[in-house]
């Protein structure tokens, strides 16, 4: 099978000091990566090297697109990368306000990228949203409130259902869970598992949290200081991490 | 009386040559902003010294030179302009948009059809459509170089959401020859149509925002819309009061102390043509 995204020997340097550099890792269809470290560990650098935010120092980041077949996304022209961030691709930014349009009603959110691929019809694209808005169970009598109106959560499932409404094939998100209370986090991580499952979705997942992981992630990478110490798969690496710094974070979290 | 202290038209000749470069630019490019280095004028931004600079650098001694402000002649602002050129280009002036040969304009395009052999010059206050949703400059440009264009009608999605239909009743954004997104100035939305295929050369001036774009004769312009929501000028649903025209663009107007209102034509000069021509309203006299 070809992978959907086979990343290889990407690095990021900021100045002389290391964002993340050599990681390289083939990612297949309907496969969720979890990578998980410490803050400061270049998660965060790699993800967006990946999804085409920043141009990596070197390396490889090539997506199997629909249309041409593999393509390494850092040589592609920047408006073929645009496109495929606004279809294919989707970004769940830890801050709702990074990624949603607080000036814009629920609805215009959700339908914004309908209208960039081309979408006339308003009733469809209002439909649509309708319809997305209950599956991210934000109720829909709120469809045309500005997302300043909603809670924390409500944002983050906002922003989800915005980046999935064009039936994306690769998620990136990073830390979707970080900043909200727990029993919220617990509510979106259910319902990320459920539209990760019923979509079949591919995804990269950003987190320092285990929980998250544990839950979402088929494999798991860990980093430290820019680079990828060991990767495997969840369970295998949660439940019996080889590389010391592997076996510290798990255990600090086990303490916990 | 021509003031021999100014170059012709105020400006000097290299100003406008840049000016005459970034309209030649625009002409070549129908709806991309060009931006171009405003110069200061003996006037405040908000009386259109965009158009002013325009109008300075395509102004020739034999022109005939009109300004009309929501259509009419006879404004403060209108009239002001209008000396401005009469002093420092000693071109001659009119108030019948068939006689002029450049137009000043600001919320209006005239009633009366243009010809090839005349130019018209919008004042613009804020160049970029996108500007609305997307504050960031850097964004809103490579969005237009890379034809992004989905946010219009995410403005556009907002509006029906909100009142049912297309609120947008003015500067209603338009797309030129099926490639870039252009704000027509805040002319109200029943003059859009008469943006395409316009015979005559429309040339549009941001003082402050230092932009000019332009449509050169013949160019499509195309009204954004949905589907289910088509664009739609809106006809007044009544007839100039004054004239008992059908098909102008007709102004409110409070014409007494009781408040009593009538609708007549925004453009003043087409409907005292109609009038005299022998046109009579409800309320002419
Ligand atoms: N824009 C930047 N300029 C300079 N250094 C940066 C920048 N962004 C991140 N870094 C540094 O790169 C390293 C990795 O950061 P980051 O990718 O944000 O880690 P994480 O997401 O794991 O917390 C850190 O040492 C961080 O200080
Ligand atoms: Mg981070």
């Amino acid at each position: 099978m070809t992978p959907l995204l086979s990343v290889r020997d990407v690095a990021k340097h900021y100045g002389p000091h290391i964002g993340c550099a050599d990681v390289s890792f083939d990612l297949y269809p309907g496969e969720v990566m979890g990578i998980v470290g410490e803050s400061g560990s270049g998660k965060s650098t790699l993800l967006n090297c990946l999804a085409g935010h920043l141009a990596p120092d070197r390396g490889e980041v090539v997506f199997d697109t629909r249309t041409e077949g593999p393509r390494d996304t850092v040589t592609m022209s920047e408006p073929e990368r645009r496109m495929l961030g606004r279809t294919d691709w989707a970004f769940v930014h830890q801050h709702a306000r990074d990624g949603l349009r607080m000036g814009v009603s629920a609805g215009g959110n959700v339908g914004e990228r309908l209208m960039a691929v081309g979408q006339r019809h308003y009733g469809t694209i209002r439909q649509t949203a309708t319809d997305w808005l209950g599956r991210v169970e934000i109720d829909q009598n709120r469809i045309d409130d500005r997302p300043t109106t909603f809670s924390g959560g409500m944002q983050q499932r906002l922003q989800i259902a915005r980046n999935l409404v064009t039936g994306p094939r690769l998620v990136f998100m990073d830390e979707p869970t970080g900043g909200l209370d727990v029993s919220v986090q617990a509510r979106l991580l259910d319902l990320l598992r459920g539209l990760v499952r019923d979509m079949g979705l591919s995804a990269i997942i950003v987190t320092h949290d285990l929980a998250v992981v544990r839950l979402l992630a088929d494999r798991l990478m860990v980093m430290k200081s820019g680079r990828v110490v060991e990767q495997g798969l969840t369970d295998q690496v949660l439940d019996d991490p080889q590389h010391a710094y592997s076996q510290l974070l798990v255990s600090s979290v086990l303490q916990v | 009386m021509m003031q021999d202290t100014y170059n012709f038209a105020y400006l000097d000749e290299q100003t406008k040559r840049m000016i005459r470069r970034a309209i030649l630019k625009g002409l070549a490019i129908p709806g991309y902003q060009v931006p171009f280095a405003s110069r200061e004028m003996p006037m405040p931004y908000g009386w259109g010294t965009g158009g002013v600079q325009v109008s300075a650098a395509v102004l020739t001694p034999e022109d005939r030179f009109k300004v009309i402000d929501q259509g009419a002649d006879d404004t403060t602002n209108a009239v002001s302009i209008r000396s401005f050129f009469e002093r420092t280009a000693g071109v001659e002036t009119t108030t019948a948009t068939e006689d002029a040969t450049v137009i000043q304009t600001r919320h209006r395009i005239p009633e009366q059809p243009l010809t090839e052999d005349q130019i018209l010059v919008y004042q613009v206050p804020i160049p970029e459509p996108l500007r609305f949703l997307e504050p960031r400059e850097s964004e809103t440009r490579k969005m237009h170089s890379l034809e992004e264009y989905g946010l219009m009608h995410v403005k556009l999605y907002e509006d029906i959401s909100r009142h049912g239909h297309i609120a947008t009743s003015y500067a209603y954004p338009v797309r030129v020859e099926a490639r870039y997104v252009m704000d027509p100035s805040p002319i109200p939305k029943f003059d859009n149509p008469k943006l395409d295929d316009n015979p005559a050369i429309q040339l549009f001036g941001a003082g402050r925002e230092q932009r000019i774009y332009a449509l050169p004769p013949y160019t499509k312009v195309i009204s954004l819309d949905f589907d289910d929501h088509p664009f739609d000028p809106s006809k007044a649903d009544q007839p100039c009061g004054l004239c008992g025209s059908n098909e102008s663009y007709l102004d409110e107007i409070i014409v007494d102390d009781a408040g009593n209102r009538m609708f007549v034509c925004s453009d003043t000069d087409y409907c005292e043509k109609r009038q005299a021509a022998g046109h009579k309203g409800k309320f002419a006299a």
